[in-house]
C-alpha cells in the first residue's frame, strides 16, 4: 500500500510570473537582498539580480520596485477548518482562502471536527473534498483517541495509511498518562507526529480565562498557567521515555517555555508552537470581556508574552501556528462565560507579527519568516524555499502598507479575529502556493492597475 | 451617567450623589403615602435570569414608589428556556421601548454588552460573579447612616470572597469612600490576584479585632460538593462570626439570605450591633435614588457622566484598537 501525499488539494493553473526588484528574503537559503525572481511552470525558474530578467511572453510582470518583500510563502500547522460538520464556521474552502490571504501555502487542519476525523473512510472523504474546494494544499491530523473521548486509540496506522499527517486531540489533552504512553508505544508503528493540547482539565476547569489579577477583578473563574505547564513536563517525559516525537501546541506561559527547553536539553524528541494571539495579547485585552480575546489556552501575562517572545527568538519555541478557530457570530456574541473558546488568526497573523514584534524591533524580519514556516518541517513535509528548481511557495508582502484589519471583510466565513479593528501594517499581496496563484489582494490589484 | 453596570463607573462623588438622593427619598418611605410622581409613565423592566427574591422585589418596590411603571421578566418559565439568546431576548423586550432595564444574570460582563445593544438605561443587578453595584450603594449608605463618615475606616470582608459579586462591589465602594479593606476566608475561597484591587488579605480572624465593620458574606452550601472547604463545620470554626469573635463597638453587615449557624450565629444576626435589616431597608431607597439618577435626575448631564465617558472609550478602543 503506498501512503498517499499528504497534502491535497490548491492545484491550479502553474503560474508564470516575473517578481521583479523585489526584496527576496529566505533566511535558511541565505538570500536576502533585491533580485528578480522568474516563476514558470509553476517553479522558481530563475533568481537574478534585480532588472536582470526578463518575463516569457504572456506572464505577468510585478514591479516590486526594490520596495516589496518576497518570502517563502508560511506554513500553519494547527488550523480548525470544521470540517466536517461545522460548515456555518467555516469550510475547507472558506478556511484555505482564508490562509491564502495570509500568505500561506500549506495548512494542517484539526481532527476536533463532528464526527470527529478518527477513521480512515472519514479522513478519506475529507481528502476528497479538500482536493477540490482547497485554495491551498491541506494536510489532516486524526484524532489519537477513538471520539477524543481519550478511552480507546484511533486506528492511528490505518489512518497512517490513508494519509493522516500526524495525531491530536486538539481541542481537549491526552488526559491519561497511560493512554498517551500507549500512543506513543504505536507510534512506533504508525509513525506521524503526536501534536498535543496540553491542560490538566483538573485544575482549569470552570475557567474561561488565565488565572490573575484581572480574572480577580472581573469574578471570572481562572485558569491557572500551571494546568499547562505541568502537562507539558509530564508529558515531556512520557516521550522521553518511550522515545516518541511529540508537538507542543499553542504554549501560553512561561512555565511551559522553560518545561521544553528542559525536554530539548534533555534529548526528547519535541518541538513546540506559539500563536500570534499569546505573542501580542495578553490578560489585560480581556478586561472589556470582548469574547473575540476568549480563546483556549487563554491570554496569559506580560512576563508570559515575554517569555513566548524569548522563547521564539531563542528557537526553543520552533514555529508559530495561528490555531485558527472560527466561531459563528451568534456563538460569540454571547456573554463572555458563555462563548466558545478561540479565534481566527490566519489572515492577521503576518501584519500582526509584523506590526507588533518586527516593526519595534524586538523580533528580527528573518526570524519571523523562519519561524513562519518552519512548521511544515516539524511534520515531515517540505519547507518552502526562494531557490531555483523548488516548487513556487511565496508570499509578496508590501511592509509599508498600513490597514484596519477587517476593514473590507474577511476572507474566513467567521469574523471573530482578535485583531479586528487594529491598525496593522505589512500586507500580503500576493501568494502563491504548489506554484498557483493562490491569492491576489485588492491594493495589488489597484497597483498593478494603475 | 447612561447606566449603572459598575462600581468603577462611579466616582466618590457620584456615589455620594446617589446616597444623598436616596436620604431624601427615606423620608418618602415614611409616608403614609409612600410614592413620588417623578417618574410617571416611565417603565421599568426587571430582566432576571436567576433566582432573586429581594433584588428583584426591592427594584420593583423602588420604580413603584416613583411611580413608573413595572414589568417583570424572569427567564424561567419564558423564551429563553425555548433557546432564545440574551440578546434576541433584550431586543424582543426592548420593542416595549423600557426606560430601564433592570438586568440579572449568571455570566459576568452581559450588563455591559446589554447596553450595547438596546437604547434604554441599564442597571446591573448582579452579572455572575463579576459585580452588584446596587448592592454596594445600599452598603454605603447603611454605613454612613451608621458611622457618620467612612473615611479611614477599617472594614473586614469575611467569607467566600471567591464567588460574590457583593464583595467585588464593595471592596471598589469602600475604597472609594475611604475605607481600608481587608478580605479574610478560606484560601481556597480567596482568588489569586485579588490583592490588586487595593486590599488586605488574611486567612485567619485573628486580626478581626481591628475591624470597625465586619462584612459576612453568605457561604453557599454548594461549595461544600465543589470542596472548596472540607465541611460547613470546619468552616463555622475558623470563620463565623459569633459573639466571642464581634467586639461591641463593631458594625455587623450581610448582604443576605443569612445562613444561621454557618457564616453567622443566630446571636449576632439578633444583636444591636448587625445593621442587616437597615441594609434591606436601604435597599429600596438606594435603588430609587439610582433609577432617579439615570432617568430623571441628570439626564442632561449625561454626555459628561464618567458612566458615558468610559463606554465612548471602549467604542473607541473596539474600533481604533491601537497598536497590536
Amino acid at each position: 500500500m503506498s501512503a498517499p501525499e499528504p497534502l491535497i488539494g490548491g492545484a491550479g493553473e502553474p503560474a508564470e510570473l516575473l517578481l521583479r526588484d523585489v526584496r527576496a528574503l529566505d533566511p535558511r537559503e541565505g538570500l536576502d537582498g533585491r533580485h528578480d525572481v522568474l516563476v514558470s511552470a509553476g517553479r522558481v525558474a530563475e533568481i537574478g539580480e534585480a532588472g536582470s530578467l526578463s518575463a516569457a511572453e504572456g506572464a505577468e510582470t510585478i514591479d516590486g520596485q526594490g520596495r516589496l518583500a518576497l518570502f517563502p510563502a508560511f506554513f500553519d500547522p494547527h488550523v480548525h477548518l470544521r470540517t466536517p460538520g461545522q460548515e456555518h464556521k467555516e469550510d475547507i474552502e472558506t478556511g484555505t482562502r482564508a490562509a491564502a490571504a495570509g500568505g500561506y501555502a500549506g495548512v494542517l487542519a484539526m481532527p476536533n471536527t463532528d464526527p470527529v476525523l478518527d477513521s480512515a473512510p472519514l479522513l478519506g472523504s475529507v481528502r476528497e473534498a479538500a482536493a477540490r474546494l482547497a485554495r491551498i494544499p491541506v494536510g489532516f491530523l486524526a484524532s489519537i483517541t477513538r471520539g477524543l473521548e481519550g478511552e480507546l486509540l484511533s486506528e492511528m496506522a490505518e489512518l497512517a495509511g490513508a494519509g493522516a499527517v500526524g495525531f491530536t486531540d486538539d481541542g481537549r489533552p491526552v488526559e491519561s498518562a497511560g493512554m498517551l504512553r500507549k500512543a506513543l508505544q504505536y507510534q512506533r508503528l504508525c509513525g506521524g507526529v503526536l501534536a498535543l493540547h496540553e491542560e490538566d482539565r483538573t485544575l482549569s476547569r470552570g475557567g474561561a480565562m488565565n488565572e490573575g489579577a484581572v480574572s480577580a477583578a472581573l469574578g471570572i473563574a481562572g485558569i491557572p498557567t500551571i494546568a499547562e505547564s505541568t502537562m507539558v513536563a509530564r508529558d515531556a517525559a512520557l516521550a522521553g521515555y518511550e522515545d516518541g516525537r511529540v508537538h507542543f501546541m499553542h504554549l501560553s506561559c512561561e512555565g511551559s517555555v522553560r518545561a521544553v527547553a528542559a525536554a530539548k536539553e534533555a534529548g526528547v524528541r519535541a518541538s513546540c508552537e506559539v500563536s500570534p494571539h499569546h505573542l501580542l495579547l495578553t490578560d489585560e485585552d480581556v478586561r472589556t470581556l470582548d469574547t473575540r480575546m476568549k480563546m483556549h489556552p487563554p491570554l496569559t501575562t506580560e512576563p508570559d508574552r515575554l517569555a513566548l517572545i524569548e522563547g521564539l527568538r531563542s528557537g526553543t519555541i520552533d514555529c508559530v501556528a495561528t490555531d485558527h478557530a472560527p466561531h459563528a457570530r451568534e456563538e460569540k456574541e454571547v456573554p463572555f462565560e458563555q462563548a466558545p473558546m478561540g479565534t481566527t488568526g490566519l489572515e492577521t497573523a503576518f501584519a500582526a507579527l509584523y506590526s507588533g514584534l518586527v516593526a519595534p524591533g524586538h523580533l528580527g524580519l528573518g526570524v519571523l519568516v523562519e519561524r513562519m514556516n518552519a512548521g511544515a518541517a516539524l511534520f515531515g513535509l517540505p519547507v518552502s524555499r526562494i531557490a531555483a528548481g523548488a516548487p513556487a511557495d511565496l508570499a509578496l508582502v508590501d511592509l509599508d502598507a498600513r490597514f484596519v484589519a477587517g476593514e473590507h471583510g474577511w476572507e474566513s466565513r467567521s469574523e471573530n479575529c482578535c485583531f479586528a479593528g487594529r491598525s496593522l501594517q505589512g500586507r500580503v499581496l500576493l501568494t502563491v502556493a504548489a506554484g498557483a496563484v493562490a491569492h491576489r489582494d485588492r491594493a495589488l490589484v489597484e497597483m498593478v492597475g494603475a | 451617567m447612561n447606566h449603572l453596570l459598575s462600581i468603577e463607573d462611579l466616582d466618590r462623588a457620584g456615589i455620594e450623589r446617589i446616597v444623598t438622593q436616596a436620604e431624601r427619598f427615606a423620608e418618602v418611605s415614611d409616608r403614609e403615602i409612600k410614592k413620588v410622581p417623578a417618574l410617571r409613565g416611565r417603565m421599568v423592566l426587571n430582566l432576571f435570569y436567576e433566582a432573586s427574591t429581594r433584588t428583584r422585589s426591592s427594584f420593583e418596590l423602588a420604580a413603584k414608589r416613583l411611580s413608573a411603571d413595572v414589568v417583570n421578566f424572569a427567564a424561567s418559565g419564558s423564551s429563553v428556556e425555548k433557546g432564545e439568546s440574551l440578546k434576541d431576548t433584550v431586543l424582543t423586550l426592548s420593542a416595549h421601548k423600557p426606560d430601564a432595564i433592570v438586568l440579572r444574570t449568571p455570566w459576568a460582563g452581559a450588563a455591559e454588552l446589554v447596553s450595547r445593544w438596546c437604547g434604554a438605561a441599564i442597571v446591573n443587578a448582579g452579572d455572575g460573579k463579576h459585580e452588584h453595584p446596587t448592592q454596594a450603594l445600599l452598603d454605603v449608605y447603611t454605613l454612613r447612616r451608621r458611622l457618620g463618615a467612612i473615611d479611614g475606616a477599617s472594614i473586614w470582608i469575611v467569607g467566600d470572597v471567591a464567588h460574590s459579586r457583593v464583595a467585588r462591589s464593595d471592596i471598589l465602594a469602600f475604597q472609594k469612600m475611604g475605607a481600608k479593606v481587608t478580605v479574610a476566608g478560606p484560601p481556597t475561597l480567596i482568588p489569586r490576584g485579588i490583592e490588586q484591587l487595593g486590599c488586605e488579605v488574611r486567612y485567619t480572624l485573628e486580626e478581626l479585632d481591628t475591624a470597625d465593620v465586619v462584612y459576612a458574606l453568605r457561604m453557599q452550601r454548594e461549595r461544600m460538593s465543589e470542596t472548596w472547604v472540607p465541611s460547613l463545620r470546619e468552616y463555622a470554626t475558623w470563620y463565623q462570626i459569633n459573639g466571642r469573635r464581634l467586639k461591641p463597638n463593631q458594625v455587623l453587615m450581610h448582604p443576605g439570605p443569612v445562613n444561621r449557624g454557618v457564616e453567622l450565629s443566630g446571636e449576632v444576626v439578633d444583636s444591636p450591633q448587625a445593621v442587616i435589616t437597615a441594609q434591606v431597608e436601604a435597599g429600596v431607597v438606594v435603588r430609587m435614588a439610582v433609577l432617579y439618577e439615570l432617568l430623571a435626575g441628570s439626564r442632561g448631564e449625561a454626555a459628561e457622566s464618567p458612566a458615558s465617558e468610559q463606554a465612548g472609550e471602549l467604542l473607541g478602543a473596539a474600533r481604533a484598537g491601537g497598536e497590536a
